[in-house]
């Protein structure tokens, strides 16, 4: 179906991701049982310590792996009913990511990174340079178009990550730990420069963190802890429960039921 | 993604690792480059042979003692002057007759001496061999009749023996035996590897006294008519079958010669493009290998293409566009070298070289297969690699 208005951007709903490691050895569960719901423009925090199940939950939601059971659906289509290729083109098209170690291709204009998205979106190159300068230019980086990775300070080469995520014009970005690398001064900048995009443009953001005060940022939070939510601001409209949700009535039920 | 784009890529990858990437072009240079060049010389060789019995004449026929063909053990002659004569009687409005014995001697004059082929012939071995005679004259009927010891030399034999001093009316001596030299031979070059300028030429009458035999070694037979070659050998056979069994001779005409040498030499060819060809396919499995390291180097480039919306089907053909497009370097670098050299050892070397342009777009287009055979595995473990895994990478 055609995402409107009120399909949630993300719809988690008890999630489960079990890991075989080996043939003998039992199933190690990473997520068990996660449901919550981020709307369009919502702005998310997913906290928790190392090993709580983050990472898991980060590829599932950036339509990177399928859930073991539960349903993950992105824009309302439900990932676990899309085959390889059209899970490629999900994040090609919907979803922009963020990584803690930028993930520039090095030896590589910053113009030619950003236009790599739109390589695969099978865009021709002039229209491409156009808008990834543009994108550029957004995150304040219009006058460093032709440097490459090596030439870039590390809140720069965020930057360009954050230029190439939001090229595809995604309703939903990820960053995963996107101030991981950087120091506090420079990881506020590029926190600022997300926060302006998820309230100019209405681009939904998650940002994954184990920084208490970057996850105090957003206005609500997920906490994981050994693969399940603990706890969650309650009362955020953009970012409710889906079971809080399931009580709303229409709009919502058919959020969640239509997809 | 499109496939122009899939070559930008590979060569900017390719380009990122110009090292890597030449020493990995380099295995495939030398496999084209061995191709070419060895089937180059093959050729060359061919060529020299074909040139060298085109050289005698397309009208000319050979009568060999034995069943002339590949693998067949030499026969010893026993055809003798009379055959000559009755060759000559039978054909005498159709074709000239000659023939020869050839033996290897000390040859020696007042001031050189050299060891070379001499051989005895008739006075129509001038014509129907085609020896044109620089100074002097050549034997003729009467030195045969009489068994006169009298000798016409080749260009370097005149060179060696006598210097730059005109050798006519001069004495050498050959066996032991002394021989007045009267006429010198047009430098003719080499044929069939026999070096023609060395030979020393004696009236076969003299020459079978010489050796202590009795006997020729092989007819020639230059019809007047090239139409007439089949009918012509026909009557050699007719005349020949009088005084020997079939199998006893062979009559080649000029395909018959070259069809032998030909095989030998194609097989030659085959050989060493064989050869040449073991080396492309070394060089092959540097490039998969190569491939191989590349993919998992680039783990994390692969997990962030796909994490940013590449397909499985795109990431296998950016990495077999890239192993195509390295072969298909080493493919035009390897088949300009191949002719390059092949041209300067023509040129510059006794060694002939004639490049042949099937070799070069064979070898070009085996480079390229190479590129896909061996570029499948390692791109297709790329194309296969979990975008979450490969991420994580470090």
């Amino acid at each position: 179906m055609e995402p409107t208005d009120a399909t949630p951007v993300i719809e988690v709903v008890d999630v489960t991701r079990s890991y075989e490691l080996g043939a003998r050895a039992e199933p190690v569960a990473a997520l068990r049982g996660v449901s919550f719901v981020v709307e369009q423009g919502g702005f998310v925090a997913i906290v928790g310590p190392s090993g709580s199940g983050k990472s898991t939950l980060l590829n599932l939601i950036g339509a990177l792996d399928r859930p073991t059971t539960g349903t993950v659906r992105i824009n309302g289509r439900d990932i676990a009913a899309l085959n390889d290729t059209q899970l490629a083109r999900l994040r090609n098209t919907q979803i922009g990511f963020v990584f803690q170690q930028f993930q520039l291709l090095p030896r590589t204009s910053a113009t030619d990174n950003v236009a790599l998205p739109l390589v695969y979106a099978g865009l021709g190159r002039a229209e491409r340079v156009e808008r990834a300068r543009a994108a550029l230019s957004a995150v304040g980086l219009g006058h460093r178009l032709t440097h490459q990775p090596n030439e870039l300070s590390g809140g720069e080469q965020q930057r360009v990550a954050i230029a190439r995520a939001l090229v595809t014009d995604p309703r939903l970005i990820l960053a995963d730990e996107p101030t991981g690398n950087l120091d506090t001064a420079t990881g506020d900048d590029v926190m600022a420069l997300l926060e302006a995009l998820n309230a100019d443009r209405g681009v939904a953001l998650v940002v994954i963190t184990h920084d208490p005060d970057i996850a105090g940022r957003a206005p609500r939070q997920i906490r994981l802890r050994d693969g399940v939510s603990v706890g969650a601001t309650r009362g955020d409209p953009l970012t409710r429960t889906a079971s809080e949700r399931l009580h709303d009535g229409p709009p919502g039920v058919q959020g969640i039921g239509g997809a | 993604m499109t496939f122009a784009e899939s070559v930008r890529v590979a060569l900017t990858a390719i380009r990122a690792n110009r090292m890597r990437s030449s020493l990995t072009v380099l295995g495939v240079v030398i496999g084209v480059l061995s191709v070419v060049l060895l089937v180059a010389v093959g050729s060359g060789a061919r060529a020299v042979v074909t040139a060298g019995v085109e050289d005698l004449g397309s009208n000319l026929l050979l009568v060999a003692p034995g069943s002339f063909e590949f693998g067949q053990a030499p026969t010893r002659s026993q055809f003798t002057l009379d055959d000559i004569d009755d060759l000559s009687r039978e054909l005498r409005d159709r074709a000239q007759v000659t023939g020869s014995i050839a033996s290897g001697e000390r040859v020696r004059s007042d001031t050189g001496s050299a060891f070379t082929s001499v051989i005895g012939v008739t006075a129509d071995f001038e014509d129907v061999v085609n020896r044109p005679v620089a100074r002097g004259e050549f034997l003729n009927e009467s030195d045969l009749a009489t068994g006169r010891r009298v000798a016409v030399l080749g260009a370097t034999a005149a060179e060696g023996l006598f210097g730059g001093i005109d050798p006519i009316a001069r004495n050498i001596t050959i066996g032991g035996l002394r021989f007045r030299v009267i006429g010198t031979v047009e430098p003719l070059g080499t044929a069939l590897g026999v070096d023609r300028d060395s030979q020393v030429y004696v009236p076969l009458t003299a020459a079978q006294r010489l050796f202590g035999i009795r006997t020729i070694d092989t007819l020639f037979v230059r019809t007047d008519d090239r139409a007439d070659l089949d009918g012509v050998t026909l009557a050699i056979e007719r005349v020949l079958s009088e005084r020997f069994e079939p199998d006893e001779f062979s009559v080649l005409s000029q395909d018959e010669i070259l069809g032998v040498a030909g095989r030998i030499l194609d097989t030659l060819t085959l050989v060493l493009a064989a050869i040449a060809g073991i080396s492309l396919l070394v060089g092959g499995i540097g490039v998969s290998n190569i491939m191989l390291v590349s993919v998992s180097e680039r783990t994390r480039e692969i997990g962030l293409r796909k994490a940013l919306g590449a397909r499985t089907t795109e990431i296998t053909r950016q990495f077999l566009v890239e192993a195509i497009v390295l072969c298909g370097i080493g493919g035009v670098l390897g088949a300009g070298l191949g002719v390059g050299l092949s041209i300067v050892a023509d040129r510059w070397t006794p060694v002939p070289a004639e490049v042949t342009w099937w070799s070069v777009a064979l070898a070009f287009g085996v480079s390229v297969l190479v590129g896909v055979v061996f570029g499948v595995f390692p791109a297709r473990r790329a194309g296969r690699l979990d975008p979450v895994v490969a991420l994580r990478r470090e």
